[in-house]
């Protein structure tokens, strides 16, 4: 199965104290970040400060993405010079308005793996919409790119760009999510939701992570790390649901040792997407369900 | 590379480190080093920062570096950072690595 | 009529001093109630007259309480009087010191103090000392370990010198005032208790003159002979705040949130349990887990112990908590509570410690979450002395604690700053590894292995287990090995265990 991406935590590219520690909060993936929360007059020292993070530090199995700043900013080809080099497992492209923007930024990575002797197509991609713009390209972002893993929103130049604000239901954002996730799910690749910036609001929180997992997300990024547990207690199935996924998988196993094509669970025929549903859902419980010390 | 103004990276923040590099018109790097944790890594600290300068070609300069217990690649940075802003110079030279 | 002599075996009966005789009676006072109190003859105006009554002399051992923490004034203040005074040579023999209390290097240099025993020092003094200030080696015992040496006799105060929040003219003293709001206050009077008791002379100085009787009290007025009056005995700001935060320090909270799942697997979390926990922010923070698991499970704590924090007097206010056992209280709600809950009781540090006494209260703990400067691969844990080798720490209960419990959980990061907590050899071993159990950093959690039964369990549980050496592997990997501490071969302090054996020694710092 592919990895699990519920959380995403948020790490500024110039703090070292936060670079040392992003491994110990069990996200599922680090975002380091060259973009917004380092100060123009920073973006070179951060980009040293991660690069050789990425090129020193162990982080494990935890998957790593940095988040460079946008071409048209004049700073992204430098962090790609760096960055693709410090063979991260994803880069994220920010503020992607169509597909020519991942197309372009592509092209770089390509280009930049060719030079330095790196596998092309090695660098993973996702590829951040926070525009109106971009969420009416949703589609042809998503599929613009084999090395997409997933399309992510980034609501707050979005909601600006709308000429609106953030609220607690999240009304404004609910053509953007839908736009995203069905964008992602036809490219076959993920969705992932935006960050919840009131830290200290752990039921807001927790609400907002609820809708989006049953609106299709496969996660969500995090700015603080004390909202990783109550996102992945949201994204880890409950027993009940996982009782009825188990049940599924044993009738297919026993009608599979009848030999017969056809399996049913209390007098109903299982449908494929059934099972594909249950082992999903088993699988993201068993990553779940332990805390694993790795060996960093 | 040559030192040719200030150039200052890093923070005063716990796990940072500032450099601090100035021109100097005689051969050698004279470092300055005020570590939190001098006792058990100062000599450390002061072996990346001379080495780093080594792999730039730095030959001539003042370092004053003040650290808040921080690692290796993070004294690595901010040398490399406060050497290039010294320099004035946006030839960055990045070599492959990582956990892949 | 009788003959003092005709009765049979008068001789043989003791606490019998003769025939009674009128003219040996004192007579009678006969002024009011009201005015007693004003005219106490253990009220003097001043520490110095205090002093002289008491026959203080060179050579003789005082005793000071450190529940006024930073914020105090007691122990400066009668140092300086006695100095001026012109006494020398004598020993300190404080329950603890701490920053505030770094002019004491005036009266060591000046030989007014020639020894020191305390829990802890810090600040100036811990670096003057830790520099080879003194040539008799401070003694630093445990809370408990203290307490046995007062009570077998073997540390023999001469005078104590206790400060109170509120004394009533004979005497009876309080951490607290029944009379006004706008006092300093401390709460649990817990380790001036002991030094009342035993301390050949006790002086209590005040900033509250209250009525008598001051009860119910701390300290009764039987076990104090003087009672001096002064502007401030501490700042109240330094003595305590107001409630102890939760910290929101993500790396506390996830050692907080891994130390809660080992106690609720470990087996000890069941209905009237008990317990004790630190006020530093990862074990504030279990405090919290824990009560939302109670709440979740139903369970009660039957006691909790130590220290006491608002944390635990809300959930004592809650119902969660029945007993509470108070040697030394936290924060101002802990303060309140010990006047106003019926249940919140103040103990001595013998009750709370000893192990020469006929029952301590640490013998009866479920489980105590305690903090480390160090810990090493063999669970021996330093609280004393930092990286750099310095005297910054307090013993406090921490050995005490450790041995009673039935499980041991030490809390603390893996690194602080470049520094690894987890090392092969600690700097000064205050605890011994063989009373450590578990040991929960940020970065997963080791087990004592004469603990496999808990091992087990909390594997079971899905933590994030693994040995002390692969978290001390670890520490290193990240931040490199340091350089040994360089130290000289004088020895500036030694480490008593509760039992009052040495267990360690510090050395004073290389200079550089």
């Amino acid at each position: 199965m592919s990895r699990l991406r519920r959380s995403m935590l948020f790490v500024p590219g110039n703090n070292p104290g936060m670079i040392r520690d992003a491994h110990i909060y069990g996200s599922d993936s680090i975002m380091f970040d060259l973009e917004d929360s380092v100060s123009i007059t920073e973006k070179d020292s951060a980009r040293f400060l991660v690069y050789k993070a990425l090129t020193t530090l162990n982080y494990g199995s935890k998957e790593l993405v940095v988040r460079i700043n946008d071409l048209s900013s004049g700073l992204g080809i430098a962090d790609l010079e760096a960055i693709v080099r410090a063979r991260p497992d994803v880069i994220r492209l920010p503020k992607t308005d169509s597909a020519q923007d991942v197309i372009d930024c592509e092209r770089e990575i390509e280009r930049i793996e060719r030079e330095a002797g790196i596998e092309v197509g090695s660098t993973g991609m996702m590829a951040a919409i926070e525009s109106a713009n971009g969420v009416l390209n949703a589609r042809e972002i998503a599929f613009a790119s084999k090395r997409l893993i997933g399309i992510a929103l980034g609501a707050e130049d979005y909601v600006t760009d709308l000429k609106t604000t953030r609220s607690p239901e999240g009304v404004e954002l609910m053509f953007a999510r839908g736009m995203i996730v069905n964008a992602a799910k036809a490219a076959g690749i993920m969705a992932l939701d935006t960050v919840y910036s009131d830290v200290n609001n752990e039921e807001g929180f927790i609400n907002e992570a609820t809708m989006i997992r049953k609106m299709g997300f496969d996660g969500k990024s995090v700015i603080n790390p004390r909202q990783i547990a109550p996102l992945h207690a949201v994204f880890t199935p409950s027993e009940k649901d996982l009782k009825k996924a188990h049940a599924i998988m044993d009738a297919i196993a026993e009608a599979n040792a009848r030999g017969s094509g056809v399996a049913s669970l209390n007098g109903k025929m299982i449908d494929k997407p059934v099972v594909a549903r249950a082992k999903y859902l088993i699988e993201m419980a068993e990553r779940a369900k332990t805390i694993t010390v790795e060996e960093v | 590379m040559e030192i040719i103004t200030t150039g200052v990276a890093g923070t005063m923040e716990s796990s940072d480190i500032i450099v601090r590099v100035e021109p100097k018109d005689t051969d050698g790097i004279e470092l300055s080093l005020e570590s939190q944790v001098m006792h058990q890594f100062g000599k450390q600290i002061e072996k990346v920062i001379l080495e780093t300068l080594g792999e730039l070609g730095v030959t001539r300069a003042y370092v004053d570096a003040v650290d808040k217990g921080a690692l290796d690649c993070t004294v690595a940075a901010r040398t490399l950072a406060a050497a290039y802003r010294g320099a004035q110079s946006t030839d960055f030279v990045w070599k492959n690595g990582g956990a892949k | 009529m009788f003959d003092f002599n005709s009765i049979p075996h008068i001789k043989e009966v003791s606490a019998c001093h003769g025939a009674y005789n009128e003219t040996n009676l004192q007579d009678k006072n006969h002024v009011s109630f009201d005015e007693r109190q004003h005219s106490s003859k253990k009220v003097l105006p001043d520490l110095e007259e205090a002093i002289k009554r008491v026959g203080l002399k060179d050579g003789m051992t005082i005793s000071f309480h450190h529940h006024f923490r930073n914020g105090d004034y007691v122990v400066n203040m009668v140092m300086d009087i006695i100095a001026k005074m012109g006494i020398k040579n004598l020993t300190v023999a404080a329950s603890s010191l701490t920053d505030c209390h770094w002019p004491l290097i005036e009266h060591i240099k000046n030989g007014v103090i020639s020894h020191i025993e305390t829990s802890g020092l810090r600040g100036k003094l811990g670096d003057a000392i830790s520099h080879g200030l003194m040539d008799f080696p401070v003694i630093f015992r445990s809370h408990g370990g203290r307490a046995a040496a007062i009570e077998t006799g073997e540390l023999h105060i001469d005078v104590a010198f206790l400060g109170a929040p509120s004394c009533d003219p004979y005497g009876n003293a309080n951490g607290y005032n029944r009379d006004e709001e706008n006092s300093s206050c401390c709460g649990s009077l817990g380790y001036a208790k002991l030094d009342a008791l035993y301390a050949d002379k006790c002086i209590i100085i005040t900033d509250h003159l209250v009525s008598y009787p001051n009860t119910p009290f701390g300290i009764p007025e039987s076990q104090v002979d003087f009672v001096v009056k002064v502007d401030n005995i501490g700042d109240p700001n330094g003595i305590m705040s107001g409630a102890t935060r939760y910290t929101k320090n993500p790396k506390e909270l996830l050692i907080a949130q891994y130390a809660t799942k080992a106690i609720e697997a470990s087996g000890y979390f069941k209905d009237n349990f008990s317990m004790q926990m630190g006020s530093g922010g990862a074990s504030l923070a279990v405090a919290r887990y824990l009560r939302d698991s109670m709440i979740r499970d139903g369970i009660k704590c039957r006691f909790a112990l130590g220290g006491i924090t608002g944390q635990i007097v809300q959930m004592h206010e809650e119902g969660l908590v029945k007993k509470i056992l108070d040697v030394q209280s936290f924060d101002l709600i802990a303060a309140n509570s010990v006047k106003n809950n019926r249940f919140h009781q103040q103990i001595d540090a013998s009750y709370y410690a000893s192990y020469v006494n006929k029952g301590a209260a640490v013998n009866q703990l479920d489980f105590v979450i305690l903090s480390a400067l160090e810990v090493d691969t063999d669970f021996n844990v330093n609280v004393m002395t930092g990286s750099d080798g310095v005297i910054r720490g307090a013993v406090g209960g921490h050995p005490d604690t450790a041995a009673g419990a039935s499980m041991t959980i030490v809390v603390c990061p893996l690194l602080r700053g470049r520094i690894p907590t987890v090392c092969s050899h600690v700097n000064t071993v205050c605890t011994p590894g063989k009373t450590v159990d578990v040991v929960v950093t940020d970065q997963g959690m080791a087990v004592n292995p004469a603990r496999p039964e808990l091992y087990e369990k909390f594997v079971a549980a899905g933590l994030p287990v693994t040995t002390i050496e692969k978290l001390r592997d670890r520490a290193e990997r990240i931040v490199g090995k340091p350089e040994p501490i360089k130290y000289t071969d004088k020895i500036v302090g030694v480490l008593m265990y509760r039992d009052n054996s040495v267990i360690d020694v510090i050395r004073q710092v290389a200079e550089d």
